[in-house]
């Protein structure tokens, strides 16, 4: 059970580190300054969102390590983050693609675990929720605008859709960690998340003029620690202080 | 009877001695808002161009705190950037004529921006020396004769002492570490004192355009003036952690205060013209985000004007 809750954690956790980062990497770069503030707040959120999760984990690991050791001194293969999250920001629709699928993802799954029956989680799920609400608005409203904007930035908002669909179906995997918590009320199933989720894209891409694409190649890997390329570049700049000068406390 | 130009100045120059704002909508001379539009509009662009180099060191923040902090203060600073801009667009300038002078070279940012950022101290360099020597200048700034611009340097003070106390923190954290953190420490101070020290601009007597603005209160305190002050009180900070200023001739003086060396104004005067180490990677840097955003922008209005017509069409 120790186990399964310290893994459950870290995929909570590393996809809100692992998304935050790559936010933080657009800041500065934004098409103009209150849209730069507003990345740089959800990127914040999610940083403080991980933090949260991951200090939880630390102590139902009890192994005595920090929040910090486990963003800054674990191993790619002991991420659990899904691979939507580390995929490189690109254009603004690409941005906006991968925010939208994973801030739906996140909404469905904090309502639901707000009734964990673990307090930590459910404490976490309840605060996160105001956060990723307001998220899920936010990214839900560039994905039409974007869709029904001109024909350039339809064109690019579809391709981004179409190149991120294989990295969707990853969130709603479950393994025997799901199993057993949700046995114990304190996961919850990802199946009724997935038709929630679904229900909410087919209505943005809807009222965005955009096609739901095809599912083809279906990612996988994460559960067990496997990634694309791009998150061993992430860790490698995200982890080079504490790595370098192991001994020092910042 | 409509007033005179002489006496629409006389009046303008007792409510200025009087310490009467003057607001958006009032009489003020050609030159006063010429001036104002150069300062506030070389306000905002700093805050948004100084995005960069503390943006610089975000992915490789050593922790969760630092990265929340650094993030939290990063967008402090776009967030001044926005309420000056706004206040500047009371002159009658539109935020797209300002960046596109900031384009086109015509308009400056601070220098200090100019300069890279090269190990983790430097972030907290920067919160302390540039914007502990931007408060100094701020707060002053809060009683300026313009309304607007007056009322942005209140809120935006509350917020850079957060940022000065933060990267004072860096400093003194790093200054309790490992030696190879105190040698970051040393070097940021190195790298950063003298470019902090010429934020105030030239000695009061190469300054061109001070009396004017002192005259009209657009600046409330000489350039010399407010540099003696961080001066003064960032030494003691320094040495209360056991860094040394890069200054050979700094000596503290019997009333408390420190004389120091000479600044090297030719190097100043080179990063303004455009010779720093990052002028040009700055400046391409906000272009290119600009081009970028073009077709972003342009699907924001062409989407509202769908949506304007849609309602045309549905009353």
């Amino acid at each position: 059970m120790k186990n399964s809750l310290f893994k459950y954690c870290l995929r909570l956790g590393d996809n809100s580190l692992i998304l935050g980062h790559r936010l933080a990497e657009y800041c500065s770069n934004g098409p103009y300054l209150e849209e730069d503030i507003s990345i740089t707040n959800t990127s914040l959120d999610l940083i403080g969102q991980a933090e949260a999760i991951l200090k939880y984990a630390a102590k139902v690991e009890g192994e005595g390590r920090t929040e910090d050791d486990l963003a800054y001194k674990r191993p790619e293969i002991e991420f659990y983050n899904v691979q939507l999250t580390e995929q490189p920001n690109g254009n603004f629709a690409r941005i906006t693609a991968r925010q939208f699928f994973m801030d739906a993802f996140n909404f469905y799954l904090y309502s639901a675990l707000k009734e964990s029956t673990d307090n930590t989680i459910s404490a976490i799920a309840a605060k996160s929720l105001k956060e990723v609400t307001y998220h899920l608005r936010r990214s839900s409203e560039w994905v039409i605008r974007l869709g029904d904007g001109t024909n350039e930035s339809k064109i690019k908002m579809q391709e981004a859709i179409n190149d991120f669909w294989r990295y969707t179906s990853e969130m709603f995997e479950m393994d025997e960690v799901d199993e057993e918590l949700i046995a114990k009320g304190i996961a919850v199933d990802l199946k009724p998340i997935q038709d929630l989720w679904n229900k909410k894209v087919d209505e943005i891409l809807a009222m965005a003029t955009l096609i739901r694409p095809e599912d083809a190649y279906m990612a996988t890997g994460s559960r067990k620690g496997y990634h694309t390329e791009y998150l061993g570049y992430i860790l490698a700049e995200m982890q080079y202080l504490p790595r370098a000068y192991p001994t020092a406390k910042w | 009877m409509s007033n005179t130009i002489e006496e629409l100045e006389k009046q303008f120059q007792e409510k200025i001695d009087n310490e009467i704002k003057i607001e958006p909508k009032d009489w003020m001379p050609d030159d006063y808002r010429k001036n104002l539009i150069r300062q506030m509009s070389q306000h905002a662009h700093s805050e948004v161009i100084g995005m960069q180099p503390e943006g610089n060191w975000i992915t490789r923040a050593p922790s969760l705190r630092a990265k929340k902090i650094l993030l939290a203060k990063i967008q402090d600073e776009a967030g001044h950037g926005l309420y000056l801009y706004s206040a500047a667009e009371t002159l009658g300038v539109s935020r797209d004529q300002f960046i596109q002078w900031l384009h086109e070279g015509k308009a400056k940012y601070s220098s200090i921006f100019n300069y890279p950022t090269l190990n983790w101290a430097d972030m907290g360099a920067i919160g302390w020396l540039v914007d502990g020597a931007a408060i100094v200048n701020q707060v002053s700034l809060q009683k300026t004769s313009y309304g607007p611009y007056a009322r942005a340097m209140v809120r935006i003070c509350k917020e850079e002492s957060f940022h000065q106390r933060q990267g004072f923190e860096i400093m003194a954290k790093m200054m309790a570490g490992t030696k190879e953190q105190q040698q970051m420490a040393q070097d940021a101070l190195n790298r950063f004192w003298w470019p902090s020290l010429m934020m105030f601009g030239p000695h009061d007597s190469d300054s061109s355009r001070s009396s004017l603005a002192l005259k009209w209160k657009i600046k409330r305190e000489t350039n010399d003036t407010l540099r003696k002050r961080f001066i003064d009180k960032t030494i003691p900070q320094a040495e209360f952690i056991g860094l040394k200023v890069p200054d050979p001739d700094a000596v503290l003086q019997p009333d408390g205060s420190y004389k120091t060396g000479p600044i090297d104004w030719d190097e100043f005067w080179n990063v303004v013209k455009g010779n720093g180490p990052c002028n040009k990677q700055r400046l391409d840097h906000h272009k290119r985000a600009h081009d970028n955003g073009k077709w972003v922008r342009e699907a924001c209005i062409a989407f509202s004007e769908k949506q304007d017509k849609r309602k045309v069409i549905a009353n």
